[in-house]
């Protein structure tokens, strides 16, 4: 299981996340059939991801493929466009896109109001004579990504799962182990010995701090072995402060095991936390673009600075000094969760 | 109100016998005696502590084995006797020879690497008490330890007491076999969270006129 668990979540969870865009399924619905819109389809097909359907001319087909979902975007291009371009020097043409998913809907619009805009400045040159590649006044931007500069999507979300990885074994398995021993009875075994609740609470501790960083070297090899993960920081300061959060993590999974009694109660109260953690720790959407309210919530939430160090450390190199903020709150928390599961590990009942 | 008023001593080196019938109040009273609950009134005192201020000095002085079978199934035999003695600070040293000793006696010596979960259920038990009181407690608190064995593996279970006994370890019992009741020195009989009788099963049986224990138990607890 300790290696089974990561190499699944790794390459099944790592593809299954991406935002990559692969493909377009697209209809379109030509009511004009005119020279013009030929050569705005040709624009379209000479894109390797555009896959494109024509459909007979009129829309209800291809609304049908968009509810069934065998296509993500319809284009409209209504009769007398060529005309009405050509006679009024203005024409509409209508873009309709599947939004079920939100980012994939917005990155369709954006691709495709750009190769419009583009078809539409040429043939505006084209017609009023002005050279293809020199628009009368226009700022060009040259694009540079840094720290990913292939936009690798793989990139971005394999140190997020790593973290969530880690989270996961660490929180359940404290948490589990604990409550199991009140199941058995081993518990009160224990109970009327002279141990000290800390000695209890750091004994409980320390495999699975152990196992976890363990499980986080292994996943980290695998991501470097299979998407190529390049590690541009130091891992000894990524694992140091993979120590330090493990132990906010299982202290607070001991701390759930101490008010709980069942394996059942850990696991739903386990649940609750990972999932409102997780979601908002900023594995998806960046935590800066949450709204004030979260950003706030976000600064007792471990994963969201450990989803942070992650990233910083493997993609931007990031060192010890970029990261004193998110070092100090999570030495914090991890004495904070870590008291109070020794402050609530009751020795009577 | 599972105990009301209890008052009774026990004498260093004693066997003292706890009876009563299930839910009478026993595991309530030894689980306060151990320190696993806290009484809401009362004073007491074990091996010389009270309980309410000095609890860990107590459990540095008490053995305990429940009535839930208590040690690590998933750990073999040597394990165990490594972490309770790990827990007492009894040195590696000093473990090994009274863990050589110990599994000779039992005759499991050949058992040292096994899971505890493929032993007999007999041997557990030995074996648990053993592990309780593996750092010569003042006290060993035995609730309903042989619960579920044969008569032979009782008897043999019982030279363990004896043995304990001897070698000035109070020990502190409790049954349901009647039987077993004659072994220890003195009984105390609870009903209803009250101590009924209290006294060596000779007194006993002599005071209810009655040949054995069981008749006294069913006199009292009926």
């Amino acid at each position: 299981m300790i290696f089974a668990v990561p190499l699944i979540q790794m390459l099944v969870l790592v593809f299954a996340a991406t935002f990559d865009m692969k493909k377009i399924d697209m209809v379109v619905v030509d009511k004009d059939l005119s020279e013009t819109s030929r050569e705005l389809i040709a624009k379209f097909d000479a894109i390797p991801f555009y896959h494109l359907a024509f459909a007979v001319p009129d829309e209800t087909l291809g609304e049908e493929m968009l509810l069934s979902d065998d296509a993500d975007a319809i284009l409209v291009i209504p009769a007398n466009m060529e005309r009405s371009l050509i006679r009024d020097d203005k024409a509409r043409l209508q873009l309709l896109v599947n939004a079920i998913d939100g980012n994939t809907a917005q990155l369709i619009y954006a691709y495709s109001s750009r190769i419009i805009g583009h078809f539409n400045r040429n043939l505006v040159a084209e017609w009023k004579g002005i050279p293809e590649f020199t628009p009368p006044t226009e700022i060009k931007m040259a694009e540079s990504y840094w720290y990913n500069t292939e936009l690798d999507y793989k990139w971005y979300m394999a140190p997020g799962i790593l973290a969530i990885l880690v989270t996961i074994i660490g929180m359940f398995m404290s948490g589990m182990n604990l409550v199991r021993e009140k199941e058995i009875g081993t518990i009160e075994q224990l109970n009327v010995t002279p141990v000290k609740k800390y000695q209890f609470i750091i004994g409980k501790l320390v495999p699975f701090w152990v196992i976890a960083l363990f499980d986080l070297a292994f996943g980290l090899f695998i991501a470097w072995l299979v998407f190529d993960l390049p590690i541009v920081g130091s891992l000894w300061l990524l694992f140091g402060m993979a120590g330090v959060y493990l132990v906010g993590v299982l202290g607070l999974g001991l701390f759930i095991s101490t008010i709980t009694d069942t394996q059942q109660q850990v696991m739903f109260v386990s649940f609750f936390f990972m999932i409102v953690f997780i979601l908002m720790g900023g594995i998806f959407t960046p935590v800066e673009s949450m709204p004030h309210w979260a950003q706030t919530a976000n600064l007792v939430n471990p994963i969201s600075y450990f989803m942070r160090i992650m990233r910083n450390i493997i993609l931007k190199g990031s060192g010890f000094i970029d990261l004193m903020e998110e070092f100090l709150s999570l030495t914090a928390l991890g004495i904070t969760f870590l008291s109070l599961a020794i402050w609530r590990y009751r020795k009577t009942t | 109100m599972a105990n009301d008023h209890l008052t009774f001593d026990v004498h260093k080196g004693e066997i003292f016998g706890f009876l009563g019938a299930n839910g009478a109040g026993k595991t309530t009273a030894i689980r306060i005696l151990c320190g696993l609950s806290s009484p809401t009134s009362g004073d007491v005192n074990v091996a010389g502590f009270d309980i309410y201020r000095e609890t860990e000095k107590i459990k540095k002085n008490i053995g305990y084995m429940s009535q839930k079978f208590s040690l690590y199934e998933d750990l073999t035999v040597s394990e165990n006797i490594q972490l309770y003695a790990g827990i007492y600070g009894i040195s590696a040293k000093k473990r090994k020879e009274k863990e050589a000793e110990l599994l000779k006696k039992l005759g499991m010596g050949e058992a040292r690497g096994k899971l505890i979960a493929g032993l007999p259920l007999g041997w557990k038990q030995k074996l648990a008490f053993s592990v309780a009181i593996f750092h010569d407690p003042k006290i060993v608190f035995l609730d309903e330890p042989t619960g579920g064995v044969d008569p032979v593996t009782r008897r043999k279970f019982w030279d363990l007491i004896y043995e304990a006994a001897n070698n000035g370890i109070t020990v502190f019992v409790t049954t349901h076999y009647m039987d077993e009741a004659e072994y220890c020195d003195r009984v105390s009989i609870m009903d209803a969270g009250k101590i009924e009788a209290l006294d060596t099963p000779a007194k006993l049986k002599e005071k209810y006129q009655a040949s054995n224990m069981d008749e006294v138990f069913l006199q009292i607890a009926r």
